[in-house]
């Protein structure tokens, strides 16, 4: 055929630029959604779904949904165009009347500014967190000065905010705490544990951390909220009985440091010989040796999997809806059994899972971006 | 030769003398033994702190201890269980066997599904096809990120809105799709089934040896001999021999479909089969990353060679690059299967009866909460030691054999 006529001057001059086989959007589809059979078959079939599930979605969730209703005199009868609709759209005046109830449990509701204030603090001490810059002593006082404030704002009772008990505390910023001050009170620990389950000279102590370690990891951590909650006042002497949430709290500090203390000697094992012999040659105590040599280049290598960690617990703190707990979760649960909008329970599903996304996704992310930059440094 | 060493001290091995304790707080050593001494005695110290405010505790509420509640009769009513169950006639201790094996019912079949949900996508995450790749990393992404407890619950409440019994979904009259679960045909097990899955057992073993000998011959030979036709005499003839045998009983049991539920055959509650949907679908975005980096772990030169080959995809895939895999895979692959395991726990909160869900029932009738809690770690630590165990056997068999 004509093709050898092809190689010739022309073939020279069609050098500028490819041939539209191999370049552009033609070329693009072909190698990457066409390129076989098997691959245009997999492509037709996925598109297919994919366009009917999010015409479905989108129908759901905007062009049939309900976003406002007018109040009626029966307050039982609010829903009733929502009703109408069985399933074929959104609800979302619901959320529009449920949301500070969800974000902020039974906090009164015209304090709910303090929660909102807390909420932000913490998105804060995350984010200056984040940022390498801030990786210094400085930022423990930080950290110390946060949580100082949010327990303020929370409680009240000083500077003329009224007082607000515990027990009406609820929503996202129980979530935040139980997960930011379980974190903060769980990191030292895990540091000493996995400096413990390292030392080659102590063999007592070794065994304790590795029985701790291993005894919390085996178990789930509902267990340990069951015993939080039941057992714990057991423990304690007549009188002395800390609340629900400090128990549940205190068992979430205890499975976190495990977890994090098995990251933590996964850093610390990764870390050089050359660099403890060269400390030790230097001539220096234990704990300068860890505090200046080893754990600044431990924790360095671990902090992706620490972030990776964080989420875990961030995504568990949910699980204190099975002892009661009003936490963000619980509070979401609560307000679908509300007989007003009883029947809308995926509406306050997809809201949940929304902002447990956006917290999990940035941190996530983060700590993808962060693998990254590390890798470059590592491959130089 | 040892002539060559001049010095005899560079020949004895090389260590630091040992000179005895010094008892002064310069020695090291010394410093060690009195600081674990102390640790010890600290910890002796809460322990014993602890265990006697329990004992005071328990005694001021009037509670025995002790396992001697598991043989009283329990009136927990118990959904669905493997073993004979009566409320108010069986014991606390029958119950708790039901919810182990509730347990280990949804651990076991949750592990298989998630493993091969998982290995699909993390495959399909590096399929050249754009589209395939992105709905995968889209579904590792999304499902990571949101709470187990919020998804179970979730499904949980989509399949309580199926339709009632009367209007139940239905594929011809043998599977019926209702708000209570499925409703399955079910077969009437009599001697001759027994008989056939004992053959079939006898089958595997025997192929399994079949395919060992095949094997060694290949690697002798050369040459593989061919073994499907004793292989599927063995698998299919087998037990088809056993079950005509017996007589071949073939009576199958329908659902019968009433106004408010249906009545007969095999039934997966709905409370299972919400509890395995989350468990699976949210243990595979993890094992579907764990999949993908491990097939990434393998050198791409693995991949150009065995194209050099002449080995398309799929085979490449099978028989070049997923056995290297396996060794990044396998650990970091035990560990999800724990966490699946310790998952299976959040059953409580959507009402399944797993071991957690019973014991905790119990200790609320019982008051018995520490022979209760140490009943559910008890179960967990033996469950994960058992899979830690043979995943770590797996690893081992499966670990590059170095010379």
């Amino acid at each position: 055929m004509s093709a050898s006529a092809a190689h010739g001057p022309a073939a020279t001059a069609a050098r500028e630029r490819p041939p539209a086989a191999f370049a552009g959007p033609v070329a693009w589809l072909r190698r990457n959604l066409f390129n076989s059979w098997w691959s245009s078959a997999v492509t037709i079939l996925l598109g297919y779904l994919l366009v009917r599930f999010a015409a479905g979605i989108i129908d759901w969730a905007f062009i049939n949904a309900i976003w406002t209703l007018p109040p009626t005199a029966n307050p039982l009868d609010t829903a009733m165009p929502c009703r109408r609709l069985e399933g074929a759209g959104a609800c979302w005046a619901m959320v529009g009347d449920k949301y500070r109830f969800m974000l902020f449990g039974r906090f009164p509701y015209d304090m709910q500014w303090r929660p909102a204030v807390c909420v932000l603090l913490f998105i804060g001490l995350y984010g200056v967190s984040a940022n390498r810059r801030f990786w210094r002593k400085e930022l423990l006082w930080i950290w110390a000065a946060t949580l100082a404030v949010i327990a303020v704002l929370m409680w009240g009772g000083v500077l003329g905010m009224a007082y607000v008990p515990q027990d009406q505390w609820g929503g996202l910023p129980i979530t935040l705490i139980l997960a930011t001050f379980g974190l903060a009170f769980a990191f030292p620990l895990a540091l000493v544990v996995a400096l413990g389950r390292r030392s080659a000279e102590m063999p007592v102590v070794r065994m304790l951390c590795i029985g701790y370690v291993e005894l919390i990891r085996g178990v789930p951590l509902i267990s340990l909220l069951f015993m939080a909650s039941v057992m714990f006042p057991l423990f304690m002497p007549e009188g002395l009985n800390p609340d629900k949430l400090l128990r549940a709290q205190i068992a979430i500090i205890l499975f976190a440091a495990a977890y994090l203390a098995e990251v933590v000697r996964a850093g610390l094992q990764a870390l050089p010989k050359g660099q403890y012999e060269a400390a030790d040659a230097l001539g220096l105590s234990y704990w300068q040796k860890t505090r200046t040599i080893v754990l600044p280049q431990a924790l360095r290598m671990v902090i992706p999997p620490l972030v990776n960690t964080f989420i875990g617990f961030f995504k568990d703190t949910s699980l204190v809806l099975i002892i009661g707990i009003f936490d963000l979760l619980t509070a979401g649960k609560v307000a679908m059994a509300d007989p007003v909008w009883s029947g809308f329970s995926t509406e306050i599903y997809v809201v949940l899972a929304l902002i447990y996304f956006v917290f999990c996704y940035a941190m996530s992310s983060y700590s993808r971006g962060l693998e990254k930059q590390f890798g470059q440094s590592k491959n130089r | 030769m040892s002539g060559s060493i001049a010095d005899p001290r560079l020949a004895a091995p090389r260590q630091a003398p040992r000179r005895p304790i010094r008892l002064s707080w310069s020695d090291g050593r010394l410093r060690n033994i009195v600081w674990q001494i102390l640790v010890l005695a600290g910890f002796a110290v809460v322990l014993w702190y602890l265990v006697g405010n329990t004992r005071m505790n328990l005694a001021a509420r009037h509670i025995a201890t002790g396992f001697g509640f598991l043989d009283s009769t329990s009136g927990m009513p118990i959904g669905e269980s493997l073993v004979p169950y009566t409320p108010g006639q069986s014991t606390y201790g029958r119950a708790l066997l039901a919810g182990i094996l509730n347990t280990l019912k949804v651990a076991v079949i949750g592990v298989v599904l998630a493993t091969v949900l998982g290995t699909l996508i993390g495959i399909a995450r590096l399929s050249p096809n754009w589209l395939l790749s992105r709905m995968s990393a889209i579904y590792v992404e999304f499902l990571r990120d949101i709470p187990l407890l919020l998804q179970l619950l979730f499904w949980y409440v989509l399949l309580q809105g199926l339709p009632a019994p009367k209007n139940a979904l239905h594929l011809g009259s043998a599977v019926f799709l209702y708000n209570g679960g499925i409703q399955l045909v079910q077969l009437v097990w009599e001697p001759a089934h027994t008989a056939a899955l004992a053959a079939l057992a006898v089958g595997i073993a025997g192929s399994v040896l079949v395919a060992r000998r095949a094997r060694r011959q290949q690697d002798q030979t050369g040459i593989r001999p061919r073994t499907w036709p004793v292989t599927l005499g063995l698998l299919a003839g087998l037990p088809l021999v056993a079950w005509l045998a017996f007589g071949a009983p073939l009576a199958l049991q329908y659902p019968v479909q009433g106004r408010f539920n249906l009545q007969g055959g095999g039934i997966i509650t709905t409370q299972y089969l919400a509890l395995l949907t989350g468990l699976v679908i949210y243990t595979a975005s993890y094992i579907a990353e764990i999949v993908r980096s491990g097939i990434q772990a393998v050198p791409h030169g693995q991949w150009e060679a065995a194209q050099a080959l002449g080995l398309h995809r799929a085979k490449t895939l099978r028989l070049v690059v997923l056995p290297q895999a396996l060794r990044v895979i396998v650990p970091p692959m035990t560990s999800q299967y724990l966490n699946l395991t310790k998952n299976s726990s959040l059953a409580v909160a959507i009402g399944y009866q797993d071991v957690v869900s019973v014991a905790s029932t119990t200790l609320n009738q019982t008051g018995q909460a520490i022979e209760g809690i140490a009943i559910i770690m008890a179960v967990y630590l033996s469950i994960s030691l058992s899979i830690s165990l043979f995943m770590n056997w797996y690893n081992a068999r499966i670990a590059l054999v170095e010379r």
